[in-house]
C-alpha cells in the first residue's frame, strides 16, 4: 500500500469548516493524482473552499462550472486537450458533491460515462447539499434530518433510501469504480492511482463527513469514517470491469447504532427505526459479498 | 386575526405561498432563496401548511413539476434564483405557452462566473421574454402581497399566464422587516380556489401541448400576446381591489414618488428605490424639482403609463442593476422604446450595483445631481457605469 506522498498541492487558507471531510478528500486526491491534473468544480462547498478571487489554494488548473454540468465539462476539457495534442499525461477530473453528482448532475455524469470520456469523475459524499446549508440530496441516508427533511411535529425526516451511485455507474459498463474513505487515506490513494492508469471513464465515491451538516464533533471526522466502514454502512470496495472486490472487510462488524449515535442528524430516530436501518445495512452487506463471490467466480 | 411579524423577504415569500394556499410546491435550494424552501418544508412538516412539497433534483424539474401540477388542477408555487432560474428557462417559456398560472418568487442574484450570490437583476431580466409576468418588489411586505396578487391576476380566465415575483438578494431576502400576515379568511375571500377550465381529467380527456403546425402556432402566440396586453389593466384592477381589502397599495404598474409637476424623473427597480426616495427628499429640500418612478411591473411593460408620467418631464435618469451586453441597461432600453415617437427627452442610463455592489445615499445623490445637471448641458454619455474601481472617486465624493 502506498505511503502518503509528500507532495502538497493544497495549501493553507481554505475556507472549509473545522473537521471538514471534503477538505481531506481534495488533499488526498491531489496527493494521489499529482500536479498534471485539471479539475472541474461545479457549485458545491468546493467551489468556495479554494478561496475567493484572486486567491487560490490549489496548485493545479481549476475550471469552475455550472452545478449540473460536471460530466459534460469533463468531456469538453478532455476533447479540448486532445485536439491540442495533450493526451493521457494530463488527468481530467470532475470533483463534485453528492448533489452535483447524484441529483442535478446525474444526466451529465451519465452522458460522460456512456460516451467513454477518459476522465475520473469523483463524488465527495457528505450526504446533503451543504454549501446551501444542509438540504437533503439523493445521497442523504434514510432517517437523517436535514432542513428540507425536518423533524417537526410530522416527523418528516428522510424517508427515502440513499441512491446507490456505485450501482448506477456500474450499470454504464465503465472499466473502474471504487468507494474510498478519507479515514483510510492509503487505500484511497491506491485506488485513485489505479483509476488514473486505466483509460476511459472512472468513478470514485469518496466518503467525506461534514461536521456542520451531520451535527458531529469536528474532532471525530476520521473516527466516523472508520465506524462507517466497520459497521458496513459505507463498505470499501471496487468494481473493475464488472468484478467486485471488497478490499476492506471489518474484522468485527459493529452495530450501526455505534456509528449513528455520534451524529445529531439521527438523534430523533426511535429505536425501531435504528433496528430497521441495521437490517438494511446487513442485507446490503450480504448482497455485496455475494456480488463479490459471484463476479470473482465468473472470472475464474 | 392578522398579525405582524418581523421576518425576512424569504419568509415573506413562504408566507405568501401559504396564504395563497399553494397546494403543490416543488423547489430546489439555491443561495439566497434556500430559506423559502426550508421554511415551506417546515410549515408543511409542522402541519401548518397543507401542501405537497415535491423535493425535486433540479430547478428544471421544479418548474416541470409545477407545470404538471397546475395542469392537474392544483395551485403551484416555486422559488429560485440566478443559476436556478436560468436553468428553468425552457420551462418558464413552457409554463407561459401552456397558459398556466404558476407563480414563483425569484430572489435575484448575479450570474457567474465569477460566482456571486449578491443582488443583481440580470437573472430575472434575462427571462423577460418568456411570457412570465414580472413584479419587482421593494419591501418584504410587498413580496408577500405580490404573491397573493400574482395568483389573482394570473388565474383570471382571460389571462392564464405564469408570474414571477422578484426580490433583491440579501437586501430583502435576508433582511427582517415587519410584515403583516393577513387573516386567512380574508385572503380566501380575495383569492378563491384555483379552478381552471381545462385540466387533466379522465372524464374529459384533452391533450395538452401537442404539436402545432405553422397554420396554428402563430395564433396561439397571438393569444398569449393578447393576454399580456390585458394583464396591464388587470394588474391595476387587482392592485385596487387589494388596497380595498388589505389597505395596501404598492403602485400597481409603476409606483410614483413625488412625481407631480417634476422636470426631472428618476427610474428605479427593486430595493434601491427606498434609499433613492430618501435622496429625492433631500434634493427636493434643496430646491430641486425631481421625483422618482419605480418600475414595479416589468412584464407586461407599462408603456402607456410611462408616457403619461413623462408628459411634462425633460430629463430622465434610469438606474439599472444589470446590463444587457452589447446595448445598455435593460429598463433604459425599454423606456426609450416606449417613449420613442411620443416624447422627446434626454435620457441617461446609469449601471449600478452589479453583483451586490453597495449603493450608498451619497452615490445615489451624485447620480441624481448628474441627471439634474443635464437640464442645462448636453448629454455626455448615454450609458455610464457608476462606482467602478476606475471612477469611484467621482461617485463617492
Ligand atoms: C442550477 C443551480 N441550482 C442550485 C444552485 C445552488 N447550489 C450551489 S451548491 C448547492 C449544493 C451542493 O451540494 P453538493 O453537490 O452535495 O455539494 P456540497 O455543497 O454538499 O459540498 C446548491 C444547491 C446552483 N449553484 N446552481
Ligand atoms: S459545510 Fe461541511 S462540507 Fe462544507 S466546508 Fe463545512 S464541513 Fe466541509
Amino acid at each position: 500500500m502506498a505511503k502518503l506522498p509528500d507532495e502538497e498541492l493544497m495549501f493553507q487558507g481554505t475556507t472549509a469548516c473545522p473537521g471538514c471531510g471534503a477538505a481531506h478528500a481534495m488533499r488526498y486526491t491531489l496527493k494521489a493524482l499529482g500536479k498534471d491534473t485539471i479539475m472541474n468544480l461545479p457549485a458545491c462547498c468546493w467551489a468556495v473552499i479554494p478561496g475567493v478571487w484572486p486567491s487560490r489554494n490549489l496548485d493545479i488548473p481549476l475550471l469552475y462550472n455550472a452545478f449540473e454540468a460536471t460530466g459534460a465539462a469533463s468531456s469538453g476539457v478532455r476533447a479540448g486537450l486532445d485536439v491540442n495534442g495533450i493526451g493521457r499525461e494530463v488527468t481530467v477530473v470532475g470533483f463534485a458533491g453528492d448533489g452535483g453528482t447524484a441529483d442535478i448532475g446525474i444526466q451529465a455524469l451519465s452522458g460522460c460515462l456512456e460516451r467513454g470520456t477518459d476522465t475520473i469523475q469523483i463524488m465527495y459524499d457528505n450526504e446533503a447539499y451543504m454549501n446551501t446549508g444542509i438540504q437533503r440530496s439523493g445521497a442523504t441516508p434514510y432517517g437523517a434530518w436535514t432542513t428540507t427533511t425536518p423533524v417537526g411535529s410530522r416527523q418528516a425526516w428522510k424517508k427515502n433510501p440513499k441512491k446507490n451511485m456505485m450501482e448506477i455507474v456500474n450499470a454504464h459498463g465503465i472499466p473502474y469504480a471504487a468507494t474510498v474513505s478519507i479515514g483510510h487515506p492509503e487505500s484511497m490513494i491506491d485506488k485513485l492511482r489505479k483509476a488514473k492508469e486505466i483509460p476511459g471513464p472512472k468513478f470514485i465515491h469518496i466518503y467525506a463527513p461534514c461536521p456542520t451538516g451531520w451535527r458531529s464533533d469536528p474532532s471525530i471526522t476520521v473516527e466516523l469514517c472508520r465506524l462507517a466502514v466497520d459497521s458496513c454502512v459505507f463498505p470499501l470496495y471496487e468494481i473493475e470491469n464488472g468484478v467486485y472486490n471488497v478490499y476492506k472487510k471489518p474484522k468485527k462488524k459493529i452495530p450501526v447504532r455505534e456509528y449513528m449515535k455520534l451524529q445529531g442528524r439521527f438523534r430523533h430516530l426511535p429505536e425501531n427505526e435504528v433496528d430497521r436501518i441495521q437490517v438494511n445495512v446487513d442485507r446490503e452487506w450480504e448482497l455485496l459479498l455475494k456480488k463479490e463471490a459471484f463476479t470473482k467466480e465468473q472470472v475464474v | 386575526m392578522s398579525k405582524t411579524v418581523i421576518v425576512s423577504g424569504n419568509f415573506a415569500a413562504a408566507y405568501g405561498a401559504k396564504l395563497s394556499r399553494a397546494a403543490v410546491v416543488a423547489a430546489y435550494p439555491i443561495t439566497p432563496q434556500t430559506e423559502v424552501v426550508e421554511k415551506i418544508a417546515s410549515l408543511v412538516a409542522d402541519g401548518e401548511m397543507d401542501a405537497q412539497f415535491v423535493k425535486v433534483e433540479s430547478e428544471h424539474s421544479a418548474m416541470a413539476a409545477c407545470i404538471a401540477a397546475s395542469n392537474a388542477g392544483a395551485r403551484a408555487f416555486t422559488a429560485s434564483s440566478a443559476h436556478g432560474l436560468t436553468l428553468m428557462h425552457e420551462l418558464l417559456i413552457w409554463a407561459a405557452g401552456a397558459r398556466l398560472p404558476v407563480v414563483m418568487v425569484n430572489i435575484n442574484r448575479a450570474m457567474g462566473p465569477p460566482w456571486s450570490v449578491w443582488a443583481d437583476h440580470h437573472d430575472a431580466l434575462a427571462q423577460k421574454g418568456t411570457g412570465q409576468l414580472q413584479f419587482f418588489c421593494e419591501s418584504n411586505q410587498e413580496v408577500l402581497d405580490s404573491v397573493i396578487m400574482a395568483y389573482k391576476i394570473c388565474e383570471g380566465s382571460d389571462i392564464m399566464m405564469p408570474a414571477m415575483v422578484v426580490e433583491d438578494a440579501f437586501i430583502l431576502s435576508h433582511t427582517k422587516e415587519p410584515v403583516e400576515i393577513y387573516d386567512q379568511e380574508l385572503v380566501d375571500e380575495f383569492l378563491p380556489p384555483y379552478n381552471p377550465e381545462y385540466k387533466l381529467d379522465v372524464n374529459r380527456p384533452f391533450g395538452f401541448g401537442s404539436l402545432g403546425m405553422p397554420d396554428w402556432y402563430m395564433d396561439f402566440r397571438y393569444k398569449m400576446a393578447e393576454a399580456m396586453d390585458k394583464a396591464v389593466d388587470r394588474v391595476e384592477e387587482v392592485n385596487k381591489k387589494f388596497k380595498e381589502v388589505f389597505g395596501r397599495d404598492h403602485g400597481g404598474l409603476i409606483e410614483e414618488y413625488k412625481t407631480d409637476g417634476v422636470d426631472v424623473l428618476i427610474f428605479t427597480m427593486g430595493s434601491i428605490s427606498s434609499t433613492s426616495k430618501d435622496v429625492i427628499d433631500e434634493l427636493r429640500a434643496e430646491g430641486h424639482n425631481i421625483g422618482l418612478a419605480r418600475l414595479r411591473t416589468y412584464r407586461p411593460f407599462p408603456a402607456e403609463k410611462l408616457r403619461e408620467l413623462t408628459r411634462n418631464v425633460n430629463v430622465v435618469g434610469v438606474l439599472d442593476r444589470s446590463y444587457t451586453f452589447g446595448h445598455m441597461g435593460d429598463s433604459a432600453g425599454e423606456i426609450k422604446a416606449a417613449l420613442y415617437g411620443h416624447k422627446d427627452l434626454i435620457l441617461k442610463n446609469y449601471i449600478v450595483g452589479l453583483g451586490g455592489r453597495d449603493l450608498t445615499p451619497k452615490i445615489l445623490k451624485n447620480i441624481m445631481l448628474d441627471t439634474l445637471s443635464l437640464q442645462d448641458k448636453e448629454l455626455d454619455e448615454e450609458v455610464e457605469w457608476v462606482d467602478l474601481r476606475i471612477n469611484q472617486e467621482r461617485w463617492r465624493r
